[in-house]
């Protein structure tokens, strides 16, 4: 059953340090999260969610046990290699959107291509697909400033779904979004788990939110507890 | 990789006052030293341009100081001696006093002899011997007051008055116009017995003498036998090679060079200031986004590489504004100073030695942004909001 997993954590465990103190985040944690699913990841703040959420995406590296993805051991790997990974693996949306304020939509959906080989004109095709996708091919123009939260969240997914990532991992996407609002990015999101296939790990702390999910597991204390989706 | 000019561009955008600010001081510090390296060439001549086979005989005090015009003969008569040409002050001024134009009375025949490099048409030359009160003007003086050959100009001398009727104006009719291949291109040369016969204050004296040797390893040995002939006389003489003589010149002014060049080091240390604190708030300001730039995979490399492209395009841009202005200001200044000396306008050299300014300044504004923005952890970044 393992084998089938697509993130496959064994002993994961992170510890910060804090000036002379070490603070135990992540207690050897164990988990599988198959193709496909719909993850939300739930918990009291300061848990851990987004640190379990980075070491997954390979944006920090634990301090002990193994993260295997897609069959590949990333805890183990460069940090020019994990890079690399991550441009081809991993899509991320922030909660605070994280757009460069100084360029259009556009130019942020196409920032991760900039990495590939594509010519300009494959790149500015594909920004604009997935523009679409998300329903902002007319605000293509605009700058982060000239969009609405919605809309910049949207503009995010875009940027995250560009290059065809196997993962999305999404901390908090609608923690800064009115209801209404944040009920969009949802159904974008379930959207593409469920036409695009894309296997989807949502950090969140709204069961509202949750319910939208396959899955949810709860974080507590850096341990995990299971619970089935409402 | 000109697919990451557009973020490099609006990079640049992100705070229009600040860029535009840093870039005025870039571009004062490259103008300067664009105008530094004009006046440093203009002041210390171009003793390459030299000949190689020319002596100088002046006073022994001072340049300004008159020798008897019997030297002319006597040096002429020395060992190794091919030919000597003497030269005297005329003091030109033409039309208002600012107009002040290089202007030197000569012994005609031997100067074409002494000085191979000055051409022009033979029948203006054969004109210009032939007609005591004609003179020849250079190129660039001609063009830039539109004289032709046969014009009568009213030439003022500052430093004499005439015998007939005590004023100071020698009309010269201009028999030729000469190109001279030393940049010398900007004088006028009237013949010596015109001004000789006709000047109130002295009669019979020269400024200094020019001496072409048949062999210029005997220079030194030729430039001492001269100065040996009138030593112990009441006027000593002082006999150098020419280009030691535009050296010896330069080096009063070189001072100023030195002066000028210090300058620069200083403005170019406030502009490097100025671009490295720059550089470094606009990276503190953004470190969020660098986060989000490694997270999307951009190497810690890469980062760097575009913090140090925006530093360089900054410095390439005010530096290449800066070095125009200076060509263009040099440009100016050469019609402007014309008189005093040959300014040759802003060194073809200035460009490449900018070019390396920018690199280097650029970089070196970056360094320490870039090394920040390098060791940047994501995780630490993307907490920064
Ligand atoms: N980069 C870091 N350096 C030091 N401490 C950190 C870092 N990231 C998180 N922490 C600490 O780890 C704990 C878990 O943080 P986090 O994963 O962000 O929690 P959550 O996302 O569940 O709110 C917190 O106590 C936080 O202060
Ligand atoms: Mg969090």
């Amino acid at each position: 059953m393992a084998d089938e997993a697509l993130v496959r954590l064994r002993g994961v465990a992170k510890d910060y340090k804090r000036g002379s103190e070490t603070v135990h985040v992540l207690h050897a944690l164990d988990l599988d999260i198959p193709k496909g699913d719909f993850l939300a990841l739930m918990g009291p703040s300061g848990s851990g969610k987004s640190t379990l959420l980075n070491l997954i995406g390979g944006i920090d590296r634990p301090t002990a046990g193994s993260i295997e993805i897609a069959g590949q051991r990333t805890d183990s790997m460069s940090d020019g290699d994990l890079g690399r990974w991550r441009a081809n693996h991993v899509g991320f949306v922030f909660q605070m959107y994280n757009l460069l304020p100084v360029l259009t939509a556009e130019r942020n959906v196409e920032l991760p291509l900039l990495l590939t080989k594509l010519s300009a004109a494959e790149r500015k095709k594909r920004a604009n697909a997935a523009l679409k996708l998300v329903g902002l091919s007319e605000r293509a123009h605009h700058k982060p400033r000239e969009l609405s939260g919605g809309q910049e969240q949207r503009v995010g997914i875009a940027r995250a779904i560009v290059s065809d990532p196997t993962l999305l991992l999404c901390d908090e996407p609608t923690g800064d979004l009115d209801r209404k609002s944040g009920d969009e990015i949802l159904d974008l999101l379930q959207a593409l788990n469920q036409q695009q296939g894309k296997t989807i790990i949502m950090v969140t702390h709204d069961p509202h939110a949750a319910a939208r999910a396959k899955h949810v597991l709860h974080l507590n204390k850096g341990q995990l507890g299971h619970e089935a989706a409402a | 990789m000109f697919k990451y000019l557009p973020l490099l561009w609006a990079n640049l955008g992100r705070k229009r006052l600040r860029t535009s600010l840093t870039l005025a001081s870039i571009v004062v510090a490259f103008l300067l030293f664009g105008l530094m390296q004009t006046l440093r060439v203009a002041l210390t001549g171009s003793p390459e341009l030299a000949g190689l086979d020319r002596l100088i005989t002046m006073h022994k005090t001072s340049f300004i100081q008159s020798l008897p015009l019997a030297y002319l003969n006597r040096v002429k008569g020395v060992d190794g001696v091919l030919v000597a040409s003497s030269q005297d002050w005329f003091g030109g001024m033409y039309q208002e006093d600012r107009n002040q134009l290089a202007t030197f009375a000569i012994e005609a025949p031997t100067f074409f002899e002494v000085y191979s490099e000055y051409q022009l048409p033979p029948e203006q030359k054969q004109a210009f011997l032939q007609d005591r009160s004609s003179a020849i003007v250079g190129k660039l003086v001609a063009e830039r007051f539109q004289w032709k050959v046969g014009d009568t100009i009213p030439m003022r001398s500052n430093i004499w008055t005439r015998k007939d009727d005590g004023g100071n104006v020698w009309p010269l009719k201009i028999a030729g116009i000469y190109e001279a291949s030393n940049g010398d291109n900007q004088s006028i040369y009237m013949h010596y017995e015109y001004l000789n016969e006709s000047r109130a204050e002295i009669r019979d004296m020269i400024g200094w003498v020019v001496v072409k040797v048949s062999d210029p390893d005997r220079s030194a040995e030729i430039a001492r036998n001269i100065d040996a002939l009138f030593v112990n006389s009441s006027t000593e003489t002082k006999t150098s090679t020419e280009k030691a003589f535009i050296q010896g010149f330069a080096n009063q002014m070189g001072n100023i060079g030195k002066l000028l060049t210090m300058v620069a080091a200083a403005v170019f240390f406030t502009m490097l200031l100025v671009t490295a604190n720059t550089m470094g708030q606009s990276i503190r300001e953004r470190i969020n986004e660098i986060g989000v730039m490694k997270t999307l995979g951009f190497s810690g490399r890469g980062v760097t590489s575009l913090v140090l492209a925006e530093a360089i395009l900054v410095t390439a841009i005010g530096g290449l504004i800066g070095l125009g202005l200076a060509a263009l200001v040099s440009k100016g200044l050469s019609a402007a100073v014309a008189q005093f000396f040959p300014v040759l306008g802003m060194p073809a050299a200035t460009w490449g030695i900018g070019a390396v300014l920018i690199v280097v300044l650029g970089s070196l504004a970056a360094a320490l942004p870039c090394a920040q923005a390098g060791r940047l952890k994501i995780v630490d970044a993307l907490r920064k909001t």
